[in-house]
């Protein structure tokens, strides 16, 4: 048997709550959960949804860490040298409390909008119509992929100690993101972020803890990104002409020889641009 | 209850309801002032398309030797015949203008070294024209979509709000509605134009690839409206899901080289598709499997005696793995504890997809049995077009739903521009009706013992058992008669959880009676159809019968239970012919 000690809400008052489950071998801590739910307490409150770490959904901090439930398997946190044989479960640090462990994401999604996390071009119709696609080398596309991995679960900012003393802060996550468009070499938004990112609130608040990258489920790194985007920001300022990601161009087709299958002749007698 | 007005009203936010979404935002641009309401029973962002991997399949390399005549003949065949042609030539010439226009948009696809767009193998494909993101195509795609969507002003967001049922005056779309999951409290939206893009039910099976959200929410408050679900029957399995809950290994892994073998480390699929091998489409590879442990050459697992083969990749090499299919280590790591550069992997079918859906026309509008409702479309694997037919290849799943984004977007921003519908008159006592349903015939009900998870769990032992890969009109009859069973325990339901604030007791319940139907109709839609066509395979009717079953079904709610009806399928293209691979 394993104890689950979770830190309950209903609005009003918040208690901790015990129940004894018998995990299977490679349980995670949603696999608890969901037995809780389903056969001890049809009343409990988490999200969750795609069980393999992608949606971002099940956020919960999970014996003082920040973590993801579905990917938290109960033998890793049993192998842990403190492990007292109870798993501890409370909500997100620093958002607030709807009901059990759900938060309130508001602020959050509202941040990660702010940084305008989209591809900006001098030009928007470019990105209206597309004949062709940018060329994007294999190598340009490592600087900002990683950044891309976010899955805004969430974590980061939970596990952020100057997000708990300064609600204005971007915070780590809107701030990765403002890197990950800014390196990318399609995107000529820079000098549109600039005045969010470049404040006191902004990426000058980070401090450098690491925190958000420790629990990072994704591997994204945003105390990375954010260190990147501060020397980003400097270099624009004062270093001239080594500004920027190289812009993509528009590629051009090169003809070429095919040796490909082709597909049988019709039986049917096709009227030229059909549906097209 | 409260009421909200908006011209547009999407449920889901997966890549079709984003799609749809910025499509009608871009169109617009302000013109008309067109105003969207998108909603999800989920928050934005963790919609089931998030989990989608290998790849988007689309004609970018004519010059090299693909074709959209090549392209449509690869599906139509990987549908065993039952896609209709002319959706589908629609469907090849458009996939290539979203795979560029979403590359604008910031999706990281995989670059060849000159910086021009990669693609792979997938199975079924005769051209490598799988479109790929790394092994999270569908991931980059979503997020793609929603920052994009953060660009536009005109449209509100409605997470976490469950849509409950669709309300129709005579064959006209009048609106949703939902619960707020945050509050409790119910809210009626009322539209112009509705669409529904909320993804698939494979939450009837116990093994299954599908996110806990995938529970047919669209299909169902359709089918309770009397609009027809179609081709319900044909359930695709994926291939290779990981032992033990079915978890998605990609499609993408055989399309980089991996090996199927059986307890004897036999690569069995020579004996089942010889030139395709391991590529061949999902449906025959599913079915070699399970034909595989059947006969004895199956490996047990150890903690659940689970069935299952081994997916090789260990002659791969560490650079490729981690360069192409690095979430697949991640999850080897992360789920079975083992590094698949090193070890193989156990897997085996695993619900996946749902071929059918909500009827429509070529254009997305849905349609009844006695013409289209107006105002209404569906999109994405909540619609069925067919493009699939009884078989959808690996890569063409998130392309219908950008395609169809794309779509079904023109078509209501032109029906809006065009027509200038009114706001629509809500028909008297229908959100008291559905209040009284909710609140006193659910939620505040203190009779009965039925517990909703105990059904559930049934209800899923009893698909995985009786409607899989291999069908029989014994077993079918038997899966009929326990849903049946469960659909008559159903009513006596009681919750014990009675709260307002995020009650998914409520919400798992009323889930489940969706669930409960389209168990229903799958199994019955199966027993029906007395012949073996893609992803429905009868061991008492083993070959395709085009002379009676070249049509698709459609269910339409009865008094007790489906009643099933048949239309024909479009040829347009390609008569049939034998499917060998």
């Amino acid at each position: 048997m394993t104890r689950v000690r979770i830190l309950r809400n209903d609005g009003s008052k918040q208690w901790w709550q015990e129940y004894d489950v018998e995990p299977r071998k490679g349980s995670t801590v949603l696999d608890l959960l969901l037995n809780i739910r389903e056969t001890h307490d049809h009343t409990l409150a988490f999200r969750h949804s795609c069980q393999m770490g992608s949606c971002g959904s099940c956020g919960m901090v999970i014996n003082g860490k920040p973590s993801l439930a579905c990917q938290t398997r109960i033998a890793d946190l049993k192998s842990e040298p403190l492990f007292n044989d109870t798993i501890r479960i409370e909500p997100l640090y620093s958002y607030p409390v709807i009901k059990d462990l759900v938060v309130d994401l508001d602020d959050f999604v509202n941040k990660h909008k702010s940084i305008k996390p989209y591809i900006i071009r001098k030009n928007p119709e470019e990105l209206e119509e597309a004949p062709m696609e940018f060329r994007v080398t294999p190598a340009e596309n490592l600087n900002f992929i990683q950044f891309d991995y976010c899955i805004m679960c969430g974590l980061c900012v939970a596990a952020c100690p100057t997000v708990s003393l300064d609600p204005q802060f971007t915070g780590p996550q809107a701030l990765a993101q403002a890197y990950r468009y800014i390196a990318d070499p399609r995107d000529e938004g820079f000098n549109e972020r600039q005045s969010i990112l470049d404040t006191s609130h902004g990426v000058w608040r980070c401090h450098f803890a690491g925190s958000c990258s420790y629990v990072c489920p994704k591997g994204v790194d945003p105390a990375k990104a954010i260190q990147l985007l501060k020397r980003e920001i400097l270099k624009r300022k004062f270093v001239r002409g080594k500004a920027g990601a190289s812009v993509a161009v528009v590629v051009q087709p090169e003809k070429s020889i095919s040796n490909a299958p082709k597909a049988p002749p019709l039986d049917f007698k096709m009227e030229a641009d059909q549906h097209e | 209850m409260e009421q909200l007005d908006y011209d547009v009203i999407i449920v889901g936010s997966g890549l079709a309801g984003l799609r749809t979404a910025i499509e009608i935002l871009r169109r617009d641009n302000g013109r008309l002032g067109i105003k969207v309401a998108l909603i999800s029973k989920l928050y934005l962002m963790r919609s089931h398309s998030v989990s989608a991997e290998g790849g988007t399949s689309a004609v970018l390399y004519p010059e090299e030797g693909d074709s959209f005549e090549l392209y449509a003949w690869d599906t139509i065949k990987g549908s065993d015949f039952l896609a209709d042609q002319d959706a589908v030539w629609r469907f090849v010439h458009l996939a290539t203008q979203e795979i560029r226009l979403i590359e604008r948009w910031g999706v990281p696809w995989n670059r060849r070294e000159d910086g021009r767009i990669e693609q792979r193998w997938f199975g079924g494909l005769s051209f490598p024209r799988a479109t790929y993101a790394q092994d999270k195509t569908g991931f980059f795609e979503m997020r793609t979509l929603y920052d994009t969507l953060l660009k536009y002003d005109n449209w509100d967001r409605f997470d976490e709000h469950f849509v409950t049922s669709l309300v129709l005056d005579g064959n006209k779309f009048v609106g949703f509605n939902t619960i707020d999951l945050k509050t409790g409290n119910m809210r009626f939206f009322r539209g112009k134009a509705g669409i529904i893009a909320t993804g698939g039910n494979g939450q009837m099976y116990r093994i299954t690839s599908t996110a806990s959200s995938s529970t047919g929410d669209g299909y169902g408050i359709a089918y309770n409206a009397g609009i027809p679900l179609k081709d319900m029957e044909f359930v695709q399995f994926h291939p290779t899901g990981l032992v033990p809950k079915g978890l998605l290994i990609t499609e993408a892994a055989r399309g980089e080289g991996a090996y199927l073998k059986n307890a004897d480390g036999e690569r069995f699929m020579k004996k089942y598709a010889p030139s395709k091998m391991e590529l061949a489409p999902r449906d025959i590879v599913s079915r070699s499997i399970m034909t595989e442990i059947r006969e004895g050459r199956g490996v047990k697992d150890e903690a659940t005696g689970i069935q299952h083969v081994w997916l090789d990749m260990t002659h791969l090499g560490k650079e490729k793995i981690e360069q192409k299919l690095p979430f697949i280590r991640e999850m080897g790591f992360k789920y079975v504890g083992i590094d698949i550069v090193n070890e193989p992997m156990p897997v085996r079918p695993t619900t996946h997809y749902e071929m059918g859906g909500i009827n429509t026309d070529i254009d997305g509008k849905v349609q009844s049995l006695s013409g289209p409702i107006k105002g209404l479309w569906a999109a994405g694997e909540a619609a069925c077009v067919s493009i699939q037919g009884s078989n959808r290849l690996g890569s063409n799943g998130t392309n219908e739903c950008l395609v169809y984004g794309y779509i079904v977007g023109n078509d209501v921003y032109n029906y809006i521009l065009k027509e200038n519908p009114p706001m629509p008159n809500i028909p008297a006592g229908k959100l008291e009706q559905e209040q009284d349903r909710i609140f006193s015939g659910i939620l505040g009900k203190e009779s009965g013992g039925e517990d909703v998870y105990q059904i559930k769990d049934e209800l899923k032992d009893t698909m995985e058992k009786y409607v899989h890969v291999y069908r029989t009109a014994e077993e079918l009859e038997t899966a009929v008669k326990k849903v049946k069973e469960l659909k008559n325990r159903y009513k006596d339901i009681r919750l014990t959880d009675r709260g307002h604030t995020f009650n998914y007791n409520l919400q798992h319940a009323l889930e489940l009676g969706f669930l409960l139907d389209q168990a229903e109709i799958t199994a019955f839609g199966a027993l029906m159809r007395t012949e073996s066509r893609g992803a429905h395979a009868r061991l008492d009717y083993p070959k395709r019968d085009d002379e009676h079953w070249l049509k698709h079904t459609l269910a339409v709610k009865g008094a007790d239970g489906p009643s099933f009806s048949y239309i024909p399928v479009r040829i347009t293209m390609w008569k049939p012919v034998a499917r060998v691979y």
